[in-house]
């Protein structure tokens, strides 16, 4: 939509991260590569240890210290693989902000929420007491929180859970970010509470602009405000395409399983739901071939043999697929 | 439908299976909180009167948000704790109160499988043990008859005994700690099961895998389910019979297929236009916030109707008079002065298309 015709504003390439663990090296993320411009939406789906919270907790410089990134993240061009914690503090703070799932461990509960808010205003911006709470109050406002003068003095534990999300929301919005990282921000929450927050999510970002990584589990949250969709299985992206293109044309087996696994109301009931056997990978032992091998439906011997190439198959679409589904959805 | 039917297939054969096995009557669950940290003090009212029955071999779906008190609801049937009030029989067994070895007795066929399935087993213990561990508590058969029966029923969740039974919680996955959950809970041959978000906490596709399990030893066992959500399509999928509950009351309960195609209580229109739609026709931020703001407090619920602060057809009637739970169509319940008609907009079936 808007940006120029490279205005990437985050880019990742080939990005791996590797941790030393007592049962040995475990590569959490392979060679991951996306990108993303101003204003659009970006999901990145997996189960868990998948590697989509990783790869953007690498991108956040927010990995434990035995984690090792190697690669590139360039946001704004700028390289910030291998700079310092202090360097990599000064680019991201100002640029690049995360929502996690659990709005209560977040917040401080001790802290009056406006106070955390103005906290946040204030570090990363010169303003005093004053200015800070006013601007404090406006980010409340922004984020549709109820009575944002009054809740200003109130604690998390009075607030609920979606009311708190509003809160962590507004703190990740102090710093004016271009990039925000929403992690499983709506898995704790309700559903008519998750869509609310995703409205919000979904209007903060054409309001303001930014661009939104949305990490999540649930492919029809993908299919409803994705602009773009990466599917990860076993640290890497299996397959990935514009929203619209990939739940027409569904190449990856995995990716397909995903679909068909969500529940949905058209199904009758009792409906058996197709199944994959076994479950992920143990990261520190993958086998040579594909990941998803020892699961999938369309198996042959050269995928055990060798790992199929995350390749573009059609224009904007590519998948890491020796033998991908044809046709339409499921 | 249509799967084979195994010979210790405990089913009904009288009665169209519409004899309840459980049936409660105006459960009322309270708990006095304490007022401190600025927090109101008075009483949760967590369940208001909620009418229902498990028939023999159904399904009853329950489904509801944080705070409606479904899972609360779960355990005072099981009279964990007892209810305030009301009724629960379980095979035209009073169980309200009932005490110690009656109850425990009344109990042993309801079983409970939970969310978090970690911490339902007690890591220390092996396998094995756990799954044997409700026939020693019930006295029941030699050590050798229950290590076999812990076999069988590692076996039913599609566990292999001469792998699983020795090992740790630690050592399991988490379908595989669930799977241990449910073969536990299905060792003392149990009519009804009562899963407590059972599948919530899984990924998708572990999750599609212990869905078809629950549905395999339905049609294997018979078994009855009472299966509590707070995700809608998942509830509707596994489900007979829905009940919809909010802030302590049930609103709707109808047919899983009715009501889902025609709703007719407005706080049910608005969880169906809640989920989000992996169609990929469907137009981008379909899933719209169908109603505003959070549920009101369980400690001072609303006059009338309890969903009428957030109801887009409330009028002055809702605040002064409760609608009463009452037959709209057959078998299709709902408690609304406004009731959704199907002429209606309904935003839940206009999105789905």
């Amino acid at each position: 939509m808007s940006g120029a015709a490279n205005g990437d504003l985050l880019q990742l390439g080939d990005l791996r991260v590797d941790f030393r663990t007592a049962g040995g090296p475990v590569r959490a993320v392979d060679r991951l590569s996306y990108s993303i411009s101003a204003g659009r939406t970006l999901a990145l789906i997996g189960e868990s240890g998948s590697g989509k919270t990783v790869s953007s907790r690498a991108v956040m410089g927010l990995l434990p210290p035995n984690a090792k990134v190697s690669g590139s993240i360039r946001f704004e061009g700028e390289e910030l693989v291998g700079l310092s914690d202090k360097q990599m503090r000064r680019l991201r703070g100002a640029g690049i902000a995360m929502v996690f799932q659990d709005p209560s461990r977040s917040l401080n509960p001790t802290m009056r929420v406006g106070a955390q808010v103005a906290e946040a205003v204030r570090s990363h911006a010169d303003l005093d007491r004053a200015a800070a709470r006013t601007r404090a109050v406006e980010l409340l406002k922004l984020v549709r929180l109820p009575l944002p003068e009054q809740r200003y003095h109130e604690y998390p534990h009075q607030l609920s859970g979606g009311m708190r999300q509003r809160v962590v929301i507004a703190i990740a919005l102090a710093s004016s970010p271009k990039l925000l990282i929403a992690d499983e921000a709506t898995t704790a929450l309700d559903v008519t509470t998750q869509a609310q927050i995703m409205e919000l999510l979904r209007d903060l970002q054409r309001q303001l602009g930014m661009a939104l990584i949305m990490i999540s589990h649930d492919l029809g949250l993908a299919a409803s405000f994705a602009d773009e969709v990466v599917v990860m299985y076993a640290g890497r992206a299996v397959e990935q395409a514009p929203t619209h293109e990939l739940f027409a044309r569904v190449r990856m087996p995995y990716t397909k399983a995903l679909l068909e696994a969500i529940p949905r109301l058209e199904r009758p009931p009792h409906a058996r739901l197709p199944v994959v056997p076994g479950r992920p990978p143990d990261l520190a032992a993958l086998p040579p071939g594909c990941p998803f091998e020892p699961r999938c439906p369309n198996r042959q011997d050269l995928c055990r043999e060798s790992d199929p190439p995350f390749a573009e198959g059609e224009p904007g679409h590519r998948w890491a697929c020796w033998f991908p589904c044809n046709g339409g959805g499921p | 439908m249509g799967v084979l039917v195994p010979v210790q297939r405990r089913r009904p054969v009288s009665g169209n299976g519409h004899e309840p096995l459980l049936q409660a009557r105006n459960v009322v669950q309270e708990f006095a909180v304490r007022g401190r940290g600025g927090v109101k003090g008075g009483v949760v009212q967590a369940v208001s009167g909620v009418s229902l029955d498990v028939r023999a071999g159904e399904t009853l779906g329950i489904v509801g948000e944080t705070g409606s008190g479904k899972s609360t609801l779960a355990r005072s049937l099981l009279q964990a704790p007892r209810p305030k009030s009301g009724s629960v029989t379980m095979r035209g067994t009073e169980l309200v109160g009932l005490r110690g070895k009656a109850l425990l007795e009344a109990r042993k066929s309801m079983q409970m499988v939970f969310q978090d399935p970690f911490g339902s087993l007690d890591p220390k213990w092996r396998v094995r043990d756990i799954v044997e561990e409700p026939l020693i508590a019930y006295g029941v058969g030699s050590r050798e008859e229950r290590r076999a029966r812990g076999r069988e029923v590692l076996d039913r969740v599609g566990l292999d005994a001469d792998v699983f039974a020795r090992r740790r919680p630690r050592q399991l996955s988490g379908g595989q700690a669930q799977r241990v959950a449910i073969a536990r809970a299905l060792t003392l041959d149990p009519a009804l099961i009562i899963c407590d978000e059972a599948v919530s906490s899984l990924d998708v596709l572990i999750q599609a895998q212990v869905l078809n399990l629950f549905e395999q030893l339905r049609d294997e066992l018979g078994l009855s389910y009472l299966f509590i959500a707070h995700d809608l399509a998942l509830v509707k999928q596994v489900s007979d019979r829905v009940a919809v509950m909010y802030l302590g009351k049930v609103v709707e309960l109808g047919p899983a297929e009715a009501l889902y195609r025609e709703p007719l209580h407005p706080y049910t229109v608005a969880l169906l236009a809640s989920i989000p739609s992996p169609d990929p026709t469907a137009p981008k931020g379909k899933a719209h916030a169908a109603i505003s703001g959070d549920p009101p407090s369980p400690i001072d619920p609303p006059s009338g109707c309890r969903f009428r602060t957030r109801c887009p057809r409330a009028q002055d009637i809702c605040a002064v008079q409760e609608p009463p739970l009452s037959d709209l169509r057959p078998e299709h319940a709902v408690a609304c002065h406004f009731p959704v008609r199907s002429s209606d907009e309904n935003p839940a079936t206009a999105g789905a298309r």
